[in-house]
């Protein structure tokens, strides 16, 4: 392994290659801010780029370095406008908004700059010692443990991100479950609930929605509620510094959420968001009962978790790329994509021909994530000045980068009307206190979650699979325990309430 | 009844169509050599219509207790909606809407232009010169890093100069 490092330490601390990750880690950071441009779009921008240098390991370090400059770009847009233009900032901005709103954006991007670096740098680390070994484990789960993994990952989300109202965000799940289900099917050909419209055959855009749900209902209630936009005092960006106590309790929040991100990301098909939302569920379940309640609130513990979950699992990602050829998430495959075109094939060979891509690519990953904390930290103060724009230019162009998001990835002006419609019937829904990000999760979740499960009855001619996989069985009754148990606590609580007063 | 047992209506309403577009209009489409597949497209909308539709009744009936302690401090209440300034909102929907509808035939400068002066116009914004030079820089910015640098295409003009 030591050997493998100074053949990655010698190829990637070329003039060139340093260029390389400097340059990919600006381009992603500033295009990655653009809600609508995730992480996946900027990188299959750049193939074309990255193709023509030639050199195999200079254009993988150049597109690891877009990669995560484009995740780091996309949590500064959800925790200064709250609008998150990747599935997996979309946790990011649960505490990092309300962090900026009370003019906390310094801190929060710090905070986020820090995890990020934490979890991404303790990832590469693990992906260094666990590559083979993890890979073998991977090939454990089957299409029916993904399938049972989706729905523990749903069910978790919702107990833990309602208000309380686990049935709210039960629903909410299952609105989102439907709404994925328009268009065409992967396993299916067939168009289903398109209603005959043309323009539904491919499926609702995750973009058009993520921005209906959270950009554009946070626009309206600034419109409708003028102080809103005043609570911050965010023309001075005061307070970068991390307090000790600050950092005392985030620390053990990052470590446990980099190993977690990491693992979480080796699973295919899992990737950096569930690990974002899992992450941050696991977080706010075990914190104490005064910090619970700062969660959703602007915590410091509920932003670091995503953070550093999300970097440690784009990191994670590549140990299925990298060693079985599996790509787990779109972005990594588009990569594997890139790779391919450039004569490399990987998989379980990679290791021993092209032992300087694969040791090339772990040590860039480390320079990614430091040359990201010195290029961003001094920037924090410029990029939170967004936040100091007059409310009159502020809300239109908030209106506009929306739109410009959900059109610019699908060219197609009906897009549009629909991102006004769902973001309008977002907005009655925040007025009732529904939650929405279980809609949207289970938007994101629901295509991956059906092709498993009819990929698992295929494969067992029914339904048996539930009960002849015991791992399949565990992980289905964990979820229903978690979408019941918090119901059962408040009758409890309730009960015991009713009845005579504790002596304790 | 409070809004969002209206809500729940809805919602289980919309479950209710759904569940019959899947249980009754869907399989008859299905040829004849998928239907010995155990899985059909309408297998996975089934089950979640019935999902939808048990815990949408849930919430209609009250069966989980809220602990409802009235409008939160910072949330909007929207029994107070005309307290606010819903106009502008409604104005500003219906901005974007007329977007929406102006992007292709408009092209983008003009209907950009259109929307963001528009839009702090709807907001209250009377200086006119800085509003308008604001305008033109930010469309022009968008549509060069949008068209050149990004490569996707946004047709410029409207559509008679094509």
């Amino acid at each position: 392994m030591l050997e493998g490092i100074m053949i990655g330490l010698g190829t990637a601390f070329s003039l060139t290659n340093i260029l390389m990750v400097i340059g990919g880690c600006l381009i992603g950071t500033f295009i990655g801010m653009l809600p609508g441009l995730g992480p996946m779009s900027i990188i299959a921008i750049m193939i074309p780029v990255a193709i023509s240098i030639g050199d195999p390991s200079a254009a993988l370090i150049l597109l690891a370095g877009v990669y995560y400059g484009a995740i780091f770009g996309g949590s500064t847009s959800s925790i200064l406008i709250n609008a998150p233009g990747v599935a997996s900032t979309v946790a990011t901005s649960f505490d990092g908004y309300p962090m900026a709103r009370q003019g906390k954006a310094g801190k929060a991007l710090t905070i986020a700059a820090i995890s990020s670096f934490c979890g991404g740098t303790i990832g590469a680390i693990l992906l260094m010692i666990f590559a083979p070994m993890l890979a073998s484990v991977a090939l454990l789960f089957h299409s029916a443990e993904y399938f049972a993994l989706m729905v523990v990952g749903l069910s978790a989300i919702a107990a833990f991100a309602g208000t309380g109202q686990v049935a709210k965000a039960v629903l909410m799940t299952l609105l989102g479950l439907m709404m994925a289900t328009v268009g065409e099917g992967a396993l299916f050909n067939m168009p289903r609930f398109t209603m005959g419209i043309m323009d539904l055959q491919s499926g609702i855009g995750f973009i058009t929605l993520a921005m209906a749900m959270f950009a554009l209902p946070e626009a309206i209630y600034l419109v409708l509620d003028p102080s809103r936009s005043k609570t911050g005092g965010s023309n001075e960006i005061k307070d970068l510094r991390i307090t000790r106590g600050e950092a005392r309790s985030i620390a053990p929040v990052i470590g446990r959420q980099s190993i977690q991100g990491f693992l979480i990301g080796v699973l295919p098909g899992a990737g950096a968001t569930i690990a974002s939302f899992l992450g941050y569920a696991v977080e706010r379940n075990l914190a104490t009962k005064e910090e619970q309640k700062e969660f959703g609130k602007g915590s410091v513990k509920g932003l670091a978790a995503p953070e550093s979950a999300n970097n440690a699992a784009c990191t994670g990602s590549f140990v299925p790329l990298l060693t079985l050829g599996i790509p787990g998430s779109g972005t990594t495959a588009i990569l594997l994509g890139a790779l391919i075109a450039l004569n490399v094939t990987p998989g379980p060979r990679l290791m021993l021909d092209d032992p300087q891509i694969f040791w090339a690519v772990i040590v860039s990953m480390y320079l990614g994530n430091l040359i990201l904390l010195i290029l961003n930290l001094p920037l924090i103060p410029y990029i939170a000045k967004v936040l100091a724009v007059p409310r009159n230019f502020l809300i239109p162009f908030i209106l506009f980068f929306t739109m410009m998001g959900a059109y610019i990835g699908q060219n197609n002006a009906t897009e549009l009307l629909l991102l006004v419609g769902f973001g309008i019937c977002a907005t009655i829904l925040r007025f009732a206190d529904y939650p929405l990000a279980p809609l949207l999760i289970g938007f994101i979740l629901g295509g991956m979650l059906e092709n498993n499960f009819a990929r698992s009855m295929q494969l067992y001619d029914g339904i048996s699979f539930i009960w002849e996989r015991p791992m399949t069985l565990g992980l289905l009754v964990l979820a229903v325990v978690l979408v019941l148990l918090p119901s059962y606590r408040a009758r409890r609580a309730r009960a015991r309430a009713s009845g005579v007063a504790d002596g304790d | 009844m409070a809004l969002d047992r209206w809500i729940a209506l809805i919602i289980l309403l919309i479950c209710l169509a759904y569940g019959y577009a899947a249980f009754f209009t869907m399989d008859q489409l299905l040829p004849p050599f998928m239907q010995r597949n155990p899985i059909w497209p309408s297998t996975f909308p089934k089950l979640i219509a019935i999902f939808g539709a048990l815990t949408a009744m849930a919430i209609l009936l009250g069966l989980e207790k809220s602990d409802d302690d009235g409008p939160k401090a910072g949330e909007i209440n929207y029994r107070r909606l005309t307290d606010y300034k819903i106009g502008q909102a409604i104005s500003l929907l219906a901005l974007m809407v007329a977007y929406a509808l102006l992007l292709r035939p408009g092209g983008f400068l003009l209907a950009t232009v259109g929307f963001l002066v528009g839009g702090s116009l709807i907001l209250g914004e009377r200086k006119y010169p800085r509003l308008i030079l604001v305008a033109l820089i930010a469309t022009g910015v968008v549509w060069y890093l949008v068209q050149q640098v990004l490569g996707i295409f946004l047709s410029p003009w409207p559509a008679f100069l094509r």
